[in-house]
């Protein structure tokens, strides 16, 4: 469809789920005009992890569990650059839980698309956070004893003010979702039901086509109670699209230096400049 | 001429402060100052003091034995009053002792008088600048700029009538102008970084690194700087590569624990070539260790941070005119290498006050070293090119219309993406590593003072420096043949002068403020040259110029050198 956004040979397993999330997340950034030098695409460590290097646009490819903190201090630094991070569900939920707790607080301007396929791929299937109590994996020989996190409640207590969820297997609704985090003002979190056709068996293609359902176009995303109780759907019916939406004031609009002035890369230094500070030592 | 003064009392009774007016009025009437703080990791109860040495000469260090003492309680007697010179005087409320040796007075009354009971401790400070007959108008303006309304009339009124309780007894030679500054180690750090232009700090508060964030923090909005404390130190060092990913000058910094943390992401820095300056004010370890004491233990662990190969400097910090440079300096070096600076600092220099000439910030240059357009081959740009010098032409993100910039922490091709090449692997490590080559051309030499060519040579690094300077000074003028060299660039470790000086002396002693004298470790490594004689203290406690003397005048007494 494009060429601005090419990508390049991947080393994900013929079949994988992060496919349909490259090529959603092709369409998304050339549909919204943008230009390949004007976005940067943050990312730990993990299968998901290697989407920069799939496209052609800025990429931080930092550590594993490590993109938030990047991610955030890039827009602090450059609010002319739109961020995204592409990332694991181990990554995001499991070694940089902290930091995902911490991200919604400070509501910089960042579109967080989670790879979610229950499983951790890169390492060869163990359990992700999201992993289903009770399942068998590579690791847990006698099943998960741990309940799994639930990121969409989880985003949704910490105040998030865009919450949403997709499916790899459905492109059109995808890439809608991706448009709409990227261009929201703020923290967005989108998890995306990602399968890993190698390493987790049980939330295949079809147990994801089997249960995803659409939220329909009356559902009132700006009700908090609501959002919580579909955050809570989960078995035969499984709801995806906007969960919770509202405005809020992002990180560069608490600092009026960096909402009324020009990005903080483009300041002028000059040593002189902090000369007068030597008063606080006389 | 120099004296010295203790200001003791628990936690809570207001000794900073007290020791605050006290430094600050020296320092107006044109005094050199040098202060130390001794406290305890808790906020109320405890002993804590703080020791104040002035004079009309520069001042380096501490000293142990002192001409007045006020005692805001008992500990600070039965702790200090041993430390008194035999002209000394020990200044305290009734209360505490009525033993008619000491300078008691009811304090308590009048503080009733001036209307707040929390003045007993200025009366206490009238006293003591009447005993050095200090001018009294020197501390109203002081006081002037610390309070305000009430507070700040109590505060004049019970410092009058201290000043008039008291008799002139020591005669210090007042300076005419008053020209100098007075500031501690952080607080130079922070102003060196503000100087040369950070943009971005990313930290977690730990003792005693905290002041240098809080004194960028207060100049944030009007020097236009973020400074975001964030969830832990993992977070501050990818925030702040984020950050200078993104095109800003940034900056991070902890004390040992959190610098343990932040080691993963020293090594990304190491691997995607993204400057980084970070601060690493040492205490006591291991782990929680001393939370508030002084010591130089993480140098190794520092040198080796990150895991894998990959260049970086380190440069310990000696003083704070020092400190304010090298940090400037710190960040041309980050910026010109592509590569993580880290300064190291400790309790000592962190929080001693020191007077010094006004720093000249026409001295500090800013050589950011990125590239435009002209980085680009054919329209292409290779955040990794392979050049002779190993360093690539860095762009900034969104900055280069057509140009994308990618960093990866996987090894990684010209391009930036992830690679498996065992000959790309070995290209990449070759240009890496070609930069620490240049970096050897680059780095400073210690500093050396005393004898040329001395008999006896005295082996330091970063804060000891005063100490060490003070305590060569009392050895020459005993005749001795001695010299020191004071590293404060250390990583890549500079050889030349340790070569030249240790292969003549005939007797080498290291002083170091740890158990292992890591310093001396990396002379033999690096230069083939050990110390003989060590001088190691590791009570969390800094040696004074006095104690290295002694030490030494020991060594060489049992030696046959003299
Ligand atoms: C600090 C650290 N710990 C562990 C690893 C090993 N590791 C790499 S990817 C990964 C898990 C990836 O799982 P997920 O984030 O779900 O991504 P996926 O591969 O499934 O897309 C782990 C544990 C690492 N690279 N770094
Ligand atoms: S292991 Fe799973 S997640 Fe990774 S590429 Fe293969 S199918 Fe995809």
């Amino acid at each position: 469809m494009n060429t601005a956004f090419e990508t390049y040979e991947t080393a994900w397993c013929p079949g994988c789920g992060n496919f349909g999330i490259l090529n959603a997340l092709k369409d998304a950034l050339t549909e919204l005009g943008l230009k390949p030098h004007q976005v940067v695409i943050a990312s730990g460590i993990g299968q998901a992890a290697k989407m920069p290097h799939y496209i052609n646009v800025n990429g931080f490819n930092g550590l594993h569990g490590r993109a938030l903190p990047p991610a955030t201090a890039i827009n602090i630094v450059n609010k002319d650059l739109k961020v995204i991070i592409d990332s694991g569900d181990g990554d995001t939920y499991g070694e940089g839980g902290n930091h995902f707790i911490h991200a919604i607080r400070r509501n910089a301007n960042i579109a967080h698309f989670v790879h979610d396929n229950q499983i951790y791929g890169l390492t060869k299937g163990q359990a992700s956070p999201t992993t289903a109590k009770g399942q068998k994996t590579s690791l847990q020989f006698d099943g998960v004893i741990l309940d799994p996190v639930k990121p969409i409640k989880l985003a949704l207590t910490m105040g998030a003010g865009f919450v949403a969820r997709s499916f790899s297997g459905n492109y059109e609704h995808l890439k809608k979702m991706m448009k709409e985090a990227i261009m929201y003002d703020g923290y967005a979190l989108l998890d995306i039901f990602q399968p890993c056709v190698t390493f987790n068996k049980v939330n295949t293609f079809k147990w994801y086509n089997d249960r995803v359902y659409e939220l329909p176009d009356d559902y009132d995303y700006t009700d908090l109670d609501n959002a919580f109780k579909v955050a809570d759907e989960w078995g035969d019916r499984i709801p995806i699209g906007i969960i919770y939406k509202v405005e809020k004031p992002t990180y560069i609009d608490n600092i009026s230096f960096l909402k009324d002035g020009p990005p903080l890369v483009d300041a002028k230094l000059d040593p002189m400049m902090a000369e007068k500070y030597l008063d606080d030592f006389r | 001429m120099d004296y010295n003064v203790l200001i003791g009392g628990a936690a809570g009774q207001g000794i900073d402060t007290l020791s605050y007016i006290i430094e600050k009025t020296l320092k107006r009437c044109g005094l050199y100052v040098f202060s130390m703080k001794d406290y305890m990791s808790r906020v109320r109860g405890g002993h804590n003091f703080i020791q104040v040495r002035f004079g009309d000469k520069p001042i380096h260090s501490h000293d142990e034995k002192f001409d007045a003492i006020i005692a805001l309680d008992e500990d600070t007697v039965n702790l200090h009053s041993k430390s008194l010179k035999p002209s000394g005087k020990l200044i305290l409320d009734k209360s505490i002792s009525d033993n008619d040796t000491y300078l008691s007075f009811d304090f308590k009354a009048v503080a009733k008088e001036c209307g707040n009971p929390r003045v007993l401790g200025t009366a206490a400070v009238g006293v003591l600048l009447k005993l050095f007959g200090i001018p009294l108008d020197v501390s109203h303006t002081v006081l002037d700029d610390e309070f305000k309304g009430d507070v700040l009339n109590a505060n004049i009124k019970a410092i009058d009538a201290g000043y008039s309780m008291a008799k002139q007894i020591f005669n210090v030679p007042l300076g005419k102008k008053d020209d100098n500054i007075y500031i501690s180690g952080n607080e130079a750090i922070a102003l060196g970084a503000i100087a040369a232009g950070v943009k971005f700090y990313s930290g977690y508060p730990m003792t005693p690194s905290t002041s240098v964030m809080t004194y960028i923090a207060k100049k944030s909005h009007d020097a236009g700087i973020v400074v975001e404390q964030v969830e832990d130190e993992i977070s501050a060092i990818n925030m702040a590569l984020g950050a200078s990913y993104a095109g800003v000058r940034a900056m991070t910094g902890s004390s040992g624990g959190g610098f343990a943390l932040m080691v993963e992401g020293i090594s990304l820095a190491g691997i995607t070539e993204i400057p980084i300056v970070i601060t690493e004010v040492q205490r006591p370890g291991p782990a929680t260790g001393f939370p508030t004491r002084t010591e130089q233990g993480d140098l190794r662990f520092i040198i080796h941070s990150g895991h894998g190969e990959f260049p970086k400097m380190v440069i310990s910090l000696r003083s704070p005119e020092d400190a304010f440079y090298q940090t400037a300096r710190a960040f041309n070096i980050a910026d010109k290498y592509q590569i993580p600076v880290i300064l190291v600092s400790d309790q000592y220099l962190a929080d001693s006050g020191v007077t010094v000439k006004p720093f000249d910030f026409t001295k500090v240059t800013i050589e950011r070293h990125i590239s435009g357009h002209e980085a680009l081959e054919n329209g292409v740009y290779k955040r990794y090119k392979l050049t002779q010098s190993g360093i690539s032409p860095r762009i900034i993100p969104g900055k280069v219309e057509g140009a994308t910039v990618l960093i990866d922490s996987d090894e990684h091709d010209e391009f930036g993406h992830i690679t498996e090449s065992e000959d790309v692997r070995v290209k990449m490590v070759n240009k890496r590593m070609k930069k620490f080559k240049l970096l050897k051309e680059e780095v400073q030499e210690p500093l050396f003072m005393g004898a040329e060519n001395p008999d006896i040579l005295i082996t330091c690094w970063g804060s000891t420096y005063g100490p060490v300077k003070e305590a060569v000074d009392m050895l020459l003028k005993d005749g001795m043949s001695v010299g020191a060299l004071s590293f404060g660039d250390i990583w890549p470790f500079p050889t030349k002068l340790i070569k030249k000086y240790g292969k003549f002396a005939k007797m080498i002693i290291d002083v170091e403020q740890n158990a292992t004298a890591q310093l001396d470790s990396l002379m033999r490594e690096n230069a083939l040259i050990k110390a003989d004689e060590h001088i190691l203290k590791y009570d969390g406690r800094m040696m004074s110029s006095r104690y290295i003397y002694e030490r030494v005048r020991e060594m060489t007494r049992s030696s046959s050198l003299y």
